[in-house]
């Protein structure tokens, strides 16, 4: 018997050793532990065994059986695994083509800088306001202290439609708007960027451009405001390193007036291509609010005091994005407008 | 303007030699407000020396060069040349072995086989621009005069070491076109007073002339004469001065009057008296009147120019140009000058018109009366110096000006007000003075007296300026006022708008306005009236678009012509037109789609459906959903779209825009567009976004397809649907669309599939049935429909 049951194990643990998918691991099964399996069978005959074989023989009939149930058991695991490996591995794809997706779309090197400005002047409290583009003669002229026969609003430099209308020339048409529309007279804190339209079209100068301005109307405001709020909004554009230079300049609608220039941020002002050898790059126009201006438009210039300021947004874009060409701005060649379709550090 | 420094150093004690110098003065003045061009030596040339020719061969291999041997003090060279009027006994300039010359720098050399240590040099090689030279300097090289010291430097012995820097005055600084105006300016920077103008003449005889003004454009007029003037060349030093500012040399008459403008700011004008009736008259021009100008060019003029006349005819155009009839010539014997001050304004338009000139440039800016006499007697002056002239005693005068100085008050408080610095009374009586105008302090006022040489300055706060740049912009410091906190305010709309069109595959494109006559109203309905420009740049841009659409598919053409064919744009922007005499500007947005937009294997050209869903998209995450429908009228839409894959886009039953495809006559590959008005969307109002309790109880999908004529639209089905569908039913979409076999001709299915479901209960099938029942109806009756087994 004993013997028998040696031999069994021998054998089933042969076939095991052979058996290479499940079917034939269940047919083992059915052969050895079935019902009518050889150790079934075998258990099933232990009735002719004497009293003192029984327990001996059970209990090795019994472990052979536990033993085999474990090895097909486990056997089976690593036949299942192996099966699904296989019908995996036939299901592998080459992921190194192309994605299904929908095209990526870009924002406009020009927008980008608007929105970056806004940004940084709402976080310091101002509005952003817009007016309109085509606008009165009242609105971007007179009320700006650039009486008629100023040669900055001759028929040379502006597109006007009519006498009385024009496309704006500068956003600081708006300027007199935001005073004149706050009923109260209350302090003003404002930019207004949007496009601005002049009568002239080179290699430099677009006919169609955009600009920024910012105004701000309070009690006691000074030079020294325009200066500290200049070089912050610099130093965020163009990094902390800028540097400003304000020059003494020329504006009807400002009193005193400066031109700005920063520090060549390619060289640092050291002189080069970018800034003509100067080390300084012209960006803003900007002065004290003309008491003209501010009377004509309902601010007694007596008690409030501003600041003004303006600059070329599309010059901001090329400078930060290394835009050699403006035109490029302007013709919106795809392989241009392509490259703009990511997040800005 | 171009400033020489020579010119400056004759009216301001100052050293200004090396290019350090020059260069300082120009950071300086830029410092003040006065930007520069350029700045650097009149010439730049190194290495130069003066040298006689003892000995002048004609060179052995050549029929024109020339070997010479040129003593140059403690050396003799040999220098092969080729200029016809090398000889012996000649004093030139040499430029030695090394010299830096414009042109490039001078070598040791062989010249078919003769040695040649240098280079004899002619003015144009110095670097001076030829429309400055003689003939003679243009033929050869120069030859200096015999009294030249061998081995001295020859730029300054010739009188041309001298600086310029050529300045960018802004506008209102018309005083700083002029020596003298240029002297107080850098006299403020170096605290240097200006030196007086030598103004000494003597007079004989009496005047015998007469004016007449008859405009109102001129306010002083002043005409002097001088008689028996003998015409010849300038000295050194009077051409060395006007060249370095840019002005030709002529004759010592004709140079003195430009010598004269330079110098105090004010043009002049010299006629030849004996071409004159005795008289000269300024009036308006008539409407065409002819005149030839000194150049000879023959002007047509309009009643807006302001003209001198002696009486009969027109003999100069006021403030640009003189005539050609009465210009000073070599036989020129008497002369006649006036010194007169126009209207800016009308002299500004005239000179746009016809021609701008030195003279048109400072009578734009305005000029100060003071200088106009001043000119007048600097003029006496040089042409009893330099042109022997008598002059006649007397002066023809009409002036209506005012020249007193202005007076201003001004506290110091004003002044670090407004400024934010903190400047004491005794720097700002320094800073006044240095600017030479009159203080006076009164307690704590500064009566502050500004000479009419200034006439940008006329309130308090173009004192505080000048306080301020003199002070130096670099001495106050910048700060950030404290304000208020408050949050900064803006519509973020449309930022939202741009970021989801970009979100949605498109690239943003920033287009022009302006358009082209018959590109303003295309896309439109036609029923607005064109914008147009009253002088444009070009016909290219002479008109203002009434739709974004024209200027996409413009760059769209750009895009394919460059081979970008996938090209998916759109812009936010204006569009503009007349309606009823007024004008109106409307924020848009707009789209173009073509090509690709489903990328990879599976990629999908874009067609009617994915513009669509560009269009949902917005109106959706705008808050419309459920409230637009696409309307298909062939009246109402522009004639540029396709008309049968186009639609109106109407929100709360508004027509808010278009979308649809180019019609094939003007594309024929697929192109699909998109505008809506912003300004008309945006105004209906939608309600917050609220949280809908989720049902607790499982919906149920119904399948449902009918078969009904072509042409009834899927929209009018689904409307139907729902009408009848009742509050159980929850949603509805399209799911197929069948016209092919076993479908009868004319006729489709279209398949639904219905969702329905309840807050409050699971549905039963007699429930869902009903409803089912209810929106077959529905179907049959309204639109014919049969249901499709």
């Amino acid at each position: 018997m004993k013997d028998k049951i040696e031999e069994i194990e021998k054998n089933a643990l042969q076939e095991l050793d052979n058996c290479s998918n499940l079917k034939s691991l269940e047919d083992l099964r059915v052969k050895y532990l079935g019902k009518k399996g050889e150790l079934t069978a075998l258990l099933k005959m232990m009735g002719t065994l004497s009293k003192e074989e029984r327990p001996v023989i059970g209990s090795l009939v019994n472990k052979v059986r536990d033993e085999l149930e474990d090895i097909i058991t486990s056997k089976e695991k690593e036949l299942k695994k192996k099966e699904i490996a296989e019908k995996l591995e036939s299901e592998k794809i080459d992921v190194t083509l192309p994605s299904s997706k929908i095209r990526r779309g870009s924002k406009h090197p020009i927008n980008r800088v608007i929105e970056e400005v806004e940004d940084l002047f709402v976080s310091m409290g101002y509005d952003v306001v817009s007016g309109p583009e085509l606008e009165t003669d009242e609105y971007c002229f007179e009320r700006l202290n650039l009486p008629k026969g100023h040669p900055a609003r001759d028929m040379q430099d502006s597109f006007y439609i009519t006498t009385e209308y024009l496309l704006r020339t500068q956003t600081s048409a708006v300027q007199a708007r935001a005073m004149m529309d706050n009923k109260e007279k209350s302090p003003i804190r404002i930019i207004v960027p949007g496009k601005t339209y002049r009568r002239e079209d080179d290699a430099t100068h677009s006919h169609q451009f955009n600009q920024v301005e910012g105004l701000v109307i309070d009690k006691n405001i000074t030079f020294a405001d325009l200066k500290g709020t200049l070089e912050v909004f610099m130093k965020h554009m163009l990094g902390e390193n800028t540097k400003l230079r304000f020059r003494p300049s020329y504006f009807p609608f400002t009193e005193p007036s400066y031109e700005v220039d920063v520090s060549c941020f390619k060289c640092g002002g050291k002189g080069c291509n970018l800034c003509k050898q100067t080390g300084w790059i012209e960006l803003l126009g900007s002065g004290m609010v003309h008491p003209n201006v501010l009377r004509v438009n309902g601010y007694d210039p007596d008690k409030y005091t501003g600041f003004a300021f303006g600059t070329g947004l599309d010059r901001l874009a090329m400078f930060k994005y290394g835009i050699t060409d403006m035109r490029l701005l302007y013709a919106n060649d795809v392989r241009f407008l392509e490259q703009f379709d990511r997040k800005d550090i | 303007m171009k400033l020489s420094t020579n010119f400056l150093k004759d009216y301001l004690d100052i050293n200004i030699d090396t290019k350090e110098d020059i260069y300082n003065l120009a950071e300086n003045m830029t410092k003040i407000g006065n930007e520069y061009d350029f700045q650097g030596k009149l010439i730049n040339a190194t290495k130069l020396i003066i040298g006689e020719v003892v000995e002048c061969e004609n060179h052995p291999d050549s029929d024109h060069l020339h070997v010479c041997r040129v003593d140059i003090g403690n050396e003799v060279l040999q220098i092969v040349c080729g200029a016809p009027n090398v000889r012996k006994g000649l004093k030139v300039i040499v430029a030695l072995p090394g010299a830096k010359l414009p042109g490039g720098e001078i070598k040791r050399s062989v010249i078919r086989g003769q040695e040649s240590n240098g280079m004899l040099c002619s003015i144009a090689e110095l670097g001076i621009e030829n429309k400055f030279l003689k003939e003679e300097d243009k033929a050869g090289i120069h030859e200096l005069p015999e009294d030249a010291n061998i081995g001295d430097d020859p730029i300054s012995y010739m009188g041309m070491n001298d600086g310029v820097i050529d300045f960018e005055l802004t506008a209102n600084r018309g005083d700083l076109l002029s020596i003298l105006g240029m002297a107080y300016e850098v006299g403020s920077i170096y605290n240097k007073k200006v030196k007086p103008m030598d103004l000494s003449y003597k007079e004989k005889g009496k005047l015998d002339f007469k004016l007449n003004i008859v405009t109102e454009n001129c306010s002083l007029f002043l005409a002097k004469k001088v008689e028996n003037v003998v015409i010849k060349e300038s000295p050194d030093n009077i051409k060395e001065r006007l060249i370095a500012s840019g002005i030709r040399p002529i004759n010592n008459v004709v140079d003195i009057s430009n010598y004269v403008m330079l110098e105090t700011g004010q043009p002049l004008h010299f006629y030849d008296a004996d071409k004159l009736e005795g008289m000269l008259e300024v009036r308006m021009a008539k409407e065409g009147e002819k005149l030839t100008t000194l150049d000879k060019q023959e002007r047509t003029l309009g009643a807006d120019d302001i003209v001198i006349s002696d009486g009969n005819r027109a003999i100069g155009l006021a403030g640009v140009m003189g005539g050609y009839d009465t210009e000073i010539t070599e036989n020129t014997k008497n002369i006649i000058i006036e010194a007169a001050i126009f209207d800016s304004v009308k002299i500004r338009r005239t000179s746009n018109k016809i021609l701008r000139s030195e003279a048109s440039n400072r009578f734009e800016k305005g000029l100060d009366p003071n200088r106009t006499y001043m000119a007048i007697e600097r003029s006496c002056h040089m042409l009893e110096k330099y042109a022997d002239a008598t002059i006649i005693s007397g002066m023809e005068v009409y002036d209506k000006t005012k020249k007193e100085d202005k007076k201003i008050d001004i506290k110091k408080e004003d002044i670090n007000s407004l400024l934010g610095s903190n400047i004491s009374d005794t720097e700002i009586i320094d800073i006044f003075e240095r600017l030479a105008f009159k203080v006076e302090k009164d307690k704590d006022i500064l009566h502050v007296l500004v000479p009419t040489r200034r006439m940008d300055i006329s309130i308090k706060e173009d004192l505080i300026e000048e306080v301020g740049r003199i002070y130096g912009v670099d001495n106050i410091q910048g700060r950030l006022k404290e304000m208020p906190i408050k949050k900064g305010t803006f519509d973020s709309t449309l930022r939202e708008i741009r970021n989801k069109m970009i979100n949605l595959g498109l690239n943003e494109t920033l287009t022009y306005s302006l358009v082209e006559e018959k590109e303003a109203n295309m896309f439109t309905n036609k029923k607005m009236e064109d914008i147009k420009i009253l002088a444009p740049l070009t016909e290219e841009r002479s008109y203002l678009r009434q739709s974004l659409i024209t200027s996409l598919y413009k760059t769209y053409e750009y895009n394919v012509s460059r081979d970008n064919k996938d090209v998916c744009l759109f812009e936010i922007g204006k569009t503009f037109f007349k309606d009823k005499e007024e004008y109106k500007e409307e924020n848009k947005v707009a789209c173009l789609m073509s090509g690709e937009y489903y990328l990879g294997l599976n990629y999908k050209n874009v067609d009617f459906y994915v513009i669509k869903g560009v269009c949902e998209e917005i109106l959706d995450y705008l808050g419309y959903n459920l409230r637009y429908s696409f309307i298909m009228d062939k009246e109402k839409m522009p004639e540029e779209m396709h008309p049968g894959k186009s639609a109106l886009i109407s929100v709360n039953n508004d027509v808010v825009g278009i979308i649809g495809r180019i019609t094939p006559e003007i594309c024929k590959d697929e192109v699909y567009v998109m505008e809506i008005n912003l300004d008309k969307l945006l105004a209906k109002k939608v309600g917050k976004m609220k949280y809908k309790e989720l049902s607790k109880f499982p919906v149920v999908k119904k399948d449902l397809a009918v078969l009904v004529k072509k042409d009834i639209q899927a929209q009018d089905l689904i409307k139907t649907i729902k009408n009848n569908g009742g509050k159980l039913l929850l949603d509805t979409k399209v799911f197929d669309l069948y016209d092919g076999k076993g479908i009868k001709e004319g006729d489709k299915s279209i398949a639904f599939s219905l969702t329905f479901g309840a807050q409050d209960r699971t549905l039963v099938d007699e429930e869902i049935n009903s409803c089912i029942d209810k929106i077959i109806k529905g179907l049959e009756n309204k639109h014919g429909a049969t249901l499709r087994k």
